[in-house]
């Protein structure tokens, strides 16, 4: 070594500009070949080529202004359509003074999905939200609800009878006292209620107008659709997992042949059944809410493909887990609740998301049995003699609309696998 | 009992309700008993509901005059036709749209997954936008927009837009000329049928060759060739018939050649462009999932970029695509009946006007049911076998 300089003050060369910085990175990423450098071209190409196209029609030529649409003729996107009719899309045919209710449900069930995404509320406050979150959506929607005296009781025996199964063994004994009171009131009044001793009281709450379901519309139909679907079909999704699972051959015979039955067939059958069938199904003289049956066979479709998703956090888990909850005594309810369900569900979260992401897309077909959902009322807004020939405009906009709600549940899917599985990846 | 028949020891007594076989019986007679009630209660409301509003029950109406139109039909049919011709027309029509929109969006998802892949930034992206685009927006939407979009923003057949005054682009349609019919026509089409089978035993002698003299031999170029060689000697020795039919504009419309319906089309684009976002990210998942060791052992044997792909890693990641992939092709299946809500006349649709006509909604729901099942169990029956047929062999 003649070098006299200490290493200590060497100082590395800056790398060729050609290598770093922007420059660097087009040559790595866009012009590393002959052939991908063609592409580029050609890509840049077709991307300006396409772009220029679309913001000549949609931003520089656009009306946003005119108000009727033959003004709107000859130019570019008519975007005062959207301006004029964006309460109905919203909204539908809810009463137009009343906007605010199902505007103020919709960022109540907002609220309510987005606080569910925070993983600290993973425990008893999500019941307390989705309690308080859903009483309100109704309320809101329906602007008087009634609670007859039969619900009560029965959530009554129905929390003590949980309450006992899973902590029979753990709770003090005032709590276990409790549970009994509990299941022994609810079982008491429901005969009594039954036998005809017990009146049809209920509980009215009634601070607003009476809006019926027929003239819901729009982005709380379709939220309501998805959400309280997939709520009702998780329970329900659950039980045909654990029947498919189960050693019982007559019980797994009944889940296997329902969940392949109905995965089978598309989900317009199953809704055009709910709307011609149903009706055939019930004593005759009853009749049944629409948007009722809708909900019914959008919770049936979904209840055997989350049963399919739930399978598969329960195949995931190892055997040892089962053995070691048997060996410890815990019955079937306690073994599967305790044991078996926190760590399956655990797994699956994010294909369950997934699967939401399906039905908030997939509810948009109820539009063929008459429901006014989000695409429904889009639908309805280009039938409008004033404003008819922008069928792109309206489309485009609940195509944005329908994106911005997928794209940001997928996005947090992908964030919450990759938070979940920190225990696991090393 | 077989748990007696496991160990030596000596089973402890329980008491029966606390055996859990026993239990297990109860249970499952008690939940089958509710079920059956409940199918029971069912039915007997159908039944009353029934007779009350005096619907017919059971099949015969099938052989009666169906009387309405069904514009776009593969087979004879007519308004006198019977109920079931006009549901079978519309389960040949589910098929053809559904075999199509198979085909094309397992062409074009594979396209646009290894474009996912590639090391050219623009390219990745604009699939990636692509995929994201197409996914998280409802079906149905695009169908409706596409749909609009031909039926609004299209010429009409005066104004129609015409490749060399033989294609014409309308509202109404695509219009095409095709040849006259002529009896060569049958004898290429059983021509075009020994040629598939030709060009397969073809490709099985090549692979057994390369197998046992690593000589390769360029097997898809030559099956071509026979496929479509075969049909175009037997259409020469017939005398090439040349005789054209050419779509013309009469009064309103046009006649001759003949017609891509603009609800066909519709539905099939919109079908293709959504389900090839999902088969994409299957496509690039299973490739993703390979080792990477393969694609570098690919490339330090000299392997072009497109060789590799199409030599050594596709075939593998086949392995782990497929299942996914059949789920896919069952929702292609399932999603087609959305043809209902832009007018293509599929079974839904058929079985949809039925149901009005007749009333007669439980037969129809089970014929519905019944079609989708078996077309269901067909296509996993095929995939299943096809799954058998790449896995990897172990000893």
């Amino acid at each position: 070594m003649t070098d006299a300089m200490p290493v200590g003050d060497r100082k590395p060369l800056a790398p060729p500009v050609d290598e770093t910085g922007p420059l660097g990175w087009a040559r790595k990423n866009l012009f590393s070949s002959w052939g991908n450098g063609i592409t580029t071209v050609v890509l840049i190409a077709f991307v300006v080529w396409v772009l220029s196209w679309f913001l000549e029609w949609a931003l520089f030529t656009a009306n946003f202004t005119a108000s009727t649409g033959a003004e709107c003729r000859g130019g570019g996107a008519c975007w005062a359509l959207i301006r004029e009719k964006f309460r109905y899309i919203f909204f539908g045919s809810f009463p137009y003074e009343q906007h605010w209710r199902p505007l103020f449900a919709v960022i109540t069930m907002l609220a309510m999905l987005v606080l569910s995404a925070d993983r600290r509320m993973w425990n008893w406050r999500l019941l307390v939200i989705w309690g308080v979150g859903s009483f309100v959506t109704f309320l809101l929607m329906f602007g008087q609800i009634h609670i007859p005296l039969s619900l009560i009781l029965f959530v009554a025996l129905a929390g003590g009878g949980i309450g006992l199964t899973l902590r029979s063994a753990l709770a003090a004994p005032s709590e276990r006292m409790a549970y009994y009171a509990l299941v022994a009131i609810g079982a008491m009044g429901l005969v009594l209620r039954i036998v005809g001793v017990l009146p049809a009281w209920s509980i009215a709450i009634a601070p607003l107008s009476y809006v019926e379901t027929s003239l819901w519309g729009g982005l709380p139909v379709t939220l309501i659709l998805a959400t309280y679907g997939l709520a009702f079909a998780f329970p329900y999704g659950v039980l045909l997992a654990l029947g498919r699972r189960s050693n019982l051959p007559l019980i797994k015979g009944l889940c296997v042949g329902f969940i392949e039955l109905i995965r089978g067939v598309p989900l317009i059958s199953l809704l055009i059944m709910a709307s011609v069938m149903l009706p055939l199904f019930l004593p005759s003289g009853t009749t049944i809410d629409k948007f009722l049956r809708a909900q019914v066979a959008v919770i049936l479709f979904a209840g055997a493909y989350i049963a399919e998703v739930i399978r598969g956090g329960l195949q995931s888990l190892p055997k040892g887990q089962f053995e070691a909850a048997d060996a410890m005594g815990l019955n079937y309810p306690q073994k599967t609740l305790l044991i078996i369900l926190p760590q399956a569900l655990r797994v699956v979260i994010p294909p369950l998301i997934n699967t939401f992401i399906g039905f908030f897309k997939d509810t948009s077909l109820v539009l063929i049995i008459g429901i006014f959902d989000f695409l429904n009322t889009a639908n309805q807004a280009l039938v409008d003699p004033n404003w008819a020939g922008f069928p792109g405009e309206v489309y485009l906009f609940a195509a944005f609309v329908y994106f911005i709600f997928c794209y940001s549940m997928s996005r947090y899917s992908k964030y919450l696998e990759h938070e979940l599985n920190k225990g696991t990846r090393r | 009992m077989a748990v007696e028949t496991l160990g030596s020891a000596p089973r402890a007594k329980v008491a029966p309700w606390n055996d859990p076989v026993i239990r297990g019986w109860v249970f499952q007679i008690v939940v089958v008993s509710l079920v059956g009630f409940l199918a029971w209660y069912l039915v007997s409301n159908t039944i009353d509901n029934l007779q009350r509003q005096k619907i017919a029950s059971g099949f015969h109406y099938l052989e009666r005059e169906a009387g309405f139109e069904i514009g776009d039909t593969m087979i004879e049919y007519s308004p006198a036709s019977t109920y079931a011709r006009a549901i079978w027309v519309g389960i040949l029509n589910t098929l053809r749209v559904a075999v199509l929109g198979i085909l094309l969006s397992t062409l074009l998802g594979t396209l646009i997954g290894v474009g996912r892949l590639s090391p050219n930034w623009l390219l990745n992206r604009i699939c990636g936008w692509y995929v994201e685009a197409f996914r998280n927006v409802p079906l149905l939407l695009w169908l409706f927009l596409f749909y609009k979009l031909i039926s609004e923003a299209f010429p009409g057949p005066r104004q129609a837009l015409s490749l060399w005054n033989s294609v014409f682009l309308s509202n109404r349609g695509v219009y095409f000329p095709v040849p006259m019919a002529d009896p060569i026509h049958k004898w290429m089409g059983i021509a075009f049928l020994v040629g598939i089978a030709g060009a397969w035993f073809v490709n099985r002698w090549g692979k057994r060759r390369q197998e046992a003299t690593g000589q390769p031999f360029p097997g898809i170029s030559v099956g071509f060739a026979i496929i479509i060689g075969l049909p175009a000697l037997v259409w020469l020795a017939g005398g090439a018939p040349h005789h054209m039919s050419w779509p013309e504009l009469k009064g309103f419309n046009f006649s001759g050649g003949t017609v891509i319906q603009p609800e066909f089309t519709a539905l099939l684009v919109g079908l293709v462009l959504y389900t090839s976002a999902f088969v994409a990210e299957i496509v690039r998942s299973g490739i993703l999932a390979l080792h990477k060791g393969q694609s570098e052992a690919a490339a330090a044997l000299g392997l072009s970029r497109g060789q590799s792909m199409r030599l050594v890693l596709l075939p593998q990641a086949l392995r782990v695509i497929v299942p996914p992939m059949t789920s896919q092709y069952l929702n292609i299946t399932k999603n087609s009946s959305l043809a209902i809500a832009i007018g293509y006349p599929d079974l839904v649709a058929s079985i949809n006007v039925t149901i009005n006509q007749t009333g007669q909604a439980i037969e129809n729901i089970l014929i519905i049911m019944a079609a989708y099942l078996s077309v269901s169990l067909s296509i996993s029956a095929f995939m299943n076998w096809y799954n058998k047929r790449i896995a990897l062999r172990e000893r």
